[in-house]
Formats: C-alpha cells, sequence, structure tokens
C-alpha cells in the first residue's frame, strides 16, 4: 500500500518532527500560515557569525507543510543567511524526493517561506517580492 | 399491505448527459463528489450557452433588432423558470445577481443600509457560510448594530431555546442558511421565518445548498429574501438570483447603478426602472441567465422530490458505510430527513488536505478546509473537515470506490 506523495520518510518527519519545539532565547522567530489550508508555521533561529546555530520549529497542519519544515531545519543547521536567501523551490522539491504538484506546493513551501522572513527579519531587510510569493 | 415509493430515476441514463463524468483522472475514472461547491453541467446547459453565443448573441432590452429580441426574450424566459421553480408570485421578485454571495450583500447594502440601526440586532446562525457572515458584520459595524449567532445541538441542529431567546423586539433581521454546506441539516425555515416576524424582523433565507437539491417554495417558508446560485444547480458560474417580496424591493433603495436600472438620467438626478430591472445595473450574464433557465427546465424534468430522494438514498448508504471505517467521525445530523446530501468528516489525526490528496490520487474529487464557515469550524473544534457532496448523477458503486480510498488513506497513514 503505497502512496505517491505520502513516501515513507515524511510521514516519518510528519509523526516524528526533528527539530519541534522552543529554543530558548532565539535571536529571531517567525511565524506564518497558509490561508488554504490553515497550515501554521513557526521558526526560532539562533544566529552566530551569520550561520544558523541552531533552530526549531513549530507548527500545526497537513503532513508535507510539517515535514518539509521539519527536513529543512535539519539541513540549514551551520548554513550562511546568505545561502538561506538563496535557496528555493527546487531545494524543497528535492528535500521531499517528491513533488507535491501545483495545489499543495504551497503547502510545501510553507516553511522554507518562514525560516526566510525570519533571515530578512534578522538581517533587518525588506522581504522580497520572491518571498511574499512563496505561499 | 404494501406501500412501495417508486423511483422514476434512471442514474445510469442521466450520468450520459453530463460530458465531464466520462473523464478519467490520475488513471482513474473520475469520481465527482464536490457538487455543494459546485455541481456539473448536462448538455442541455452547456448547448443551451453555445447556441445562444452562435445564434442570437445581443445584448438586451433596448435593441429594435431581430437576435436583442431573441436574446431578451430568452433573457426574461430564463426569469420566468426561475420564478415558478422556486414558486414566485411574479417574476419582477426574480433579481439576476453573479452569486448567491451578491445577494446577499445586496439586501446588506441597500435594505440594510435603510433599515438597521444603532443597537438592533442581526441574527444569524453558527452554521452560516461566510457569504452569510461577513455582509452583516460590515453592516453592523458601520451602524453600530449587533450580530448575534443562533448555537447547534450536538447533532447539528439548530438549538430551539436560542432560537426563541435571540429573535426579539431588537431584531431587524434573521439570516439563515435552508441547508448547511458543511453538517447538511436542512433547517425548519418557515417555523423560524414565524419567529422573526413575529417580532417584525424581516427574514433571509440562503438557499445555495437547497434550492439544487430539493423543492423550495419561497410562498411556503413566507421569505423575505432568498439568494442562490446558478452554479451550484447545474447552471452556469457568474448567474445567481435574489427573490425578494415586490413589497420590500419596490421600497429598497438601488444597489449598483448606471445602464440598464435607470428610467430617464438627467443632469439633476435619475429615476429607477420598475423591478426587478432597478437592481440589474449594467449588461447583464445574459447567456448565464439562459444556461440556468436550462438548468431549471432539466431539474424540473427529473423533479425536485426525485433528486432529493436520490440524495438521501446515496448518504445513509454513505454514512452507514463510512460508520464502519475505522477513526472516522462525520459531522451533522444522523437523522436523514434532516440532511441534504453533504457529508463532512475526519479520519483519524489524518489533515484534511492530505485526506483530500490521496483520494485525489484515485480519481475522487471532494473538498478539504474551512468550507467557508470557519465559526462552524471554531464552534466544532476542528481546524478543517474534509466533505464529500453528492448529486443526481451519483452511485452507491463510487461511494464504495470512495470507502476504500478512504482505507487506503487509513492505512497509508497507519504506517
Amino acid at each position: 500500500m503505497s502512496s505517491e506523495i505520502y513516501k515513507d520518510i515524511i510521514l516519518d518527519y510528519y509523526r516524528n518532527p526533528r527539530n519541534f519545539g522552543d529554543l530558548q532565547d532565539p535571536d529571531v522567530r517567525a511565524k506564518d500560515s497558509n490561508p488554504l489550508c490553515g497550515d501554521i508555521i513557526e521558526m526560532q533561529l539562533k544566529i552566530r557569525d551569520g550561520k544558523v546555530d541552531d533552530i526549531r520549529f513549530k507548527g500545526k497542519g497537513c503532513a508535507i507543510s510539517q515535514a518539509s519544515a521539519s527536513m529543512l531545519t535539519e539541513v540549514v543547521k551551520g548554513k550562511t543567511l546568505d545561502e538561506i536567501k538563496a535557496m528555493g523551490k527546487a531545494d524543497v522539491l528535492e528535500l521531499l524526493g517528491i513533488d507535491p504538484g501545483p495545489t499543495r506546493i504551497k503547502c510545501a513551501l510553507l516553511g522554507l517561506k518562514v525560516l526566510k522572513l525570519a533571515v530578512y527579519g534578522h538581517l533587518g531587510q525588506a522581504i522580497t517580492e520572491e518571498v511574499k510569493q512563496l505561499v | 399491505m404494501l406501500v412501495e415509493k417508486v423511483t422514476t430515476i434512471n442514474v445510469p441514463k442521466i450520468r450520459e448527459d453530463f460530458p465531464v463524468l466520462k473523464r478519467q483522472v490520475n488513471g482513474k475514472q473520475l469520481i465527482y463528489f464536490d457538487n455543494a461547491a459546485t455541481s456539473q453541467k448536462p448538455n442541455a446547459v452547456i448547448e443551451t450557452i453555445d447556441r445562444y453565443y452562435r445564434e442570437y448573441n445581443a445584448n438586451i432590452h433596448r435593441g429594435i433588432h431581430k437576435l436583442a429580441e431573441e436574446a431578451t426574450l430568452a433573457h426574461e424566459e430564463a426569469r420566468e423558470k426561475v420564478a415558478r421553480f422556486i414558486n414566485a408570485r411574479h417574476t419582477e421578485e426574480i433579481v439576476f445577481t453573479r452569486n448567491a454571495t451578491e445577494a446577499i450583500n445586496l439586501v446588506a447594502y441597500t435594505w440594510g443600509r435603510a433599515n438597521v440601526g444603532k443597537d438592533d440586532k442581526i441574527v444569524l446562525t453558527i452554521m452560516e457560510h461566510h457569504s452569510n457572515i461577513v455582509p452583516w458584520q460590515l453592516l453592523a459595524q458601520e451602524k453600530g448594530a449587533r450580530v448575534e449567532f443562533v448555537k447547534i445541538d450536538e447533532q447539528g441542529i439548530l438549538r430551539q431555546d436560542e432560537i426563541h431567546e435571540l429573535i426579539d423586539e431588537k431584531t431587524k433581521i434573521v439570516c439563515l442558511t435552508q441547508a448547511s454546506n458543511v453538517l447538511g441539516t436542512i433547517n425548519p425555515i418557515k417555523e423560524i421565518g414565524r419567529v422573526a416576524h413575529r417580532f417584525g424582523a424581516m427574514f433571509l433565507v440562503d438557499a445555495a445548498q437547497s434550492v439544487p437539491h430539493m423543492r423550495v417554495d419561497v410562498k411556503d417558508s413566507d421569505c423575505d429574501f432568498m439568494a442562490f446560485s446558478g452554479h451550484k444547480m447545474m447552471g452556469p458560474t457568474g448567474i445567481g438570483v435574489l427573490f425578494g417580496k415586490s413589497e420590500h424591493l419596490q421600497n429598497m433603495p438601488p444597489f449598483l447603478a448606471g445602464g440598464e436600472m435607470v428610467k430617464e438620467v438627467h443632469t439633476t438626478g435619475a429615476s429607477w426602472k420598475d423591478l426587478p430591472y432597478k437592481y440589474e445595473a449594467g449588461t447583464p450574464n445574459i447567456a448565464g441567465a439562459i444556461g440556468l433557465g436550462a438548468a431549471v427546465d432539466y431539474l424540473r424534468k427529473i423533479g425536485m422530490e426525485n433528486v432529493h430522494d436520490h440524495e438521501k438514498d446515496i448518504t445513509s448508504y454513505a454514512l452507514n458505510r463510512m460508520a464502519n471505517v475505522k477513526g472516522l467521525v462525520t459531522y451533522g445530523p444522523s437523522d436523514i430527513e434532516h440532511r441534504v446530501g453533504v457529508v463532512s468528516f475526519n479520519l483519524g489525526d489524518i489533515h484534511a488536505h492530505d485526506l483530500a490528496s490521496i483520494l485525489d490520487e484515485e480519481g475522487i474529487a471532494i473538498r478539504s478546509g474551512h468550507h467557508c464557515a470557519q465559526p462552524l469550524m471554531e464552534f466544532l473544534e476542528v481546524p478543517a473537515t474534509s466533505r464529500a457532496s453528492f448529486y443526481i448523477y451519483n452511485t452507491k458503486e463510487e461511494v464504495d470506490v470512495f470507502i476504500n480510498a478512504l482505507e487506503k488513506a487509513r492505512k497509508i497513514f497507519a504506517r
């Protein structure tokens, strides 16, 4: 019994989300929701020397949104803020290993949007159109 | 004594009338269970619209040429068909709008702004669609009026005690849905209308989920206003209906202003056309109205009792089968006589959108989310639900495929 989108790995991250919860004294925190599904993601980051030193996420929503957010937190640890700013849709799809299709892609990209909101917020920079249009 | 109900409808034959039902989705036969969002269209409607554009497309009312005359006639015939369909007294009581939402807004902006004042009450129910909440909230904010919500019991039925408690002499209008787009509950509009009228309040019915599926009679229910959409009843999108009692429509100020709705315009002012044209500014959706007329013809031919009976049959079959799916919770009345063919549900801890995705892979179209009824979702304490909604062309075999897909989803998420 298998379903194209719901690979074991996605369900595993949904059931057992990595880096779920709160950070003590985060440097920056960002939160957003997807009005279509009501998915909510919050990210908290600790930043040292222009790199992500530690990260946690919290959220509620569908498996795609929660799993992709959790996967993102794992790969961005140690990345520079510039590297995160350069990440895009393709990076998330590679993490998920599937293309969830045009209606569900917004669920998959919510985590990346919130992560970028946090990075731009930390840098005190205006949110770009690219970020606004992720979800 | 044997009493047996004879159903005269032939579902396989009806399905032949709907070209889209032959479609494959993701390599599977399409199963369309999203009828509460919009219905599919029969050939009769598609061809009627096609014929209008091919043979007699013209602007209506003022043209003195053959095409304009034919188009005007067809447009006004559609109005007559709609009037007969809901048993209105006159065609002047039928105002064409874009959809039910616009019809409700029309009443809120015209009657509402002329009649609702500070500290007046607008009574709604917790099961209303956003379209029957937000226009009233805007009106209340503007006028300093209050909006109150009648709650439901655990069966999804409006609480009688709240109806009698909330509707009082302060109440200016009571607005409620005849059938809930989430719970499927059919509300006793006639009885609630009587309570409203006893206190001198107006009574508006959102019939978007009832007119397509059951016999609706504005005379019998004695409602002052009724709103519904064409696209949920086999008609095209972009055409809706406001029914209003003539005496109210006469006295209300106009809504949108411009061409088509004026009798005379001078630099000093303007006077309005007679009903219903006073509320139909600009070139209307002519093809949409004519298409809606064809949809009404189609539904009348099947018979609304037959439509309702078939949907009750499918819905009770679906409810029975869904009761045996482990971890599945349905919302709404258990008594089939109290509901239309709408079943909202949640399956274990599977998010409604994940469930909809898995069902889509099986070619099954359902809806998931808050169904434009966030106050109801809050009341039920669920973030979202999945919803299957049926129409005359759905079958028990389709329900069986749907149940298998639910079992598949359950197994995927149980891994």
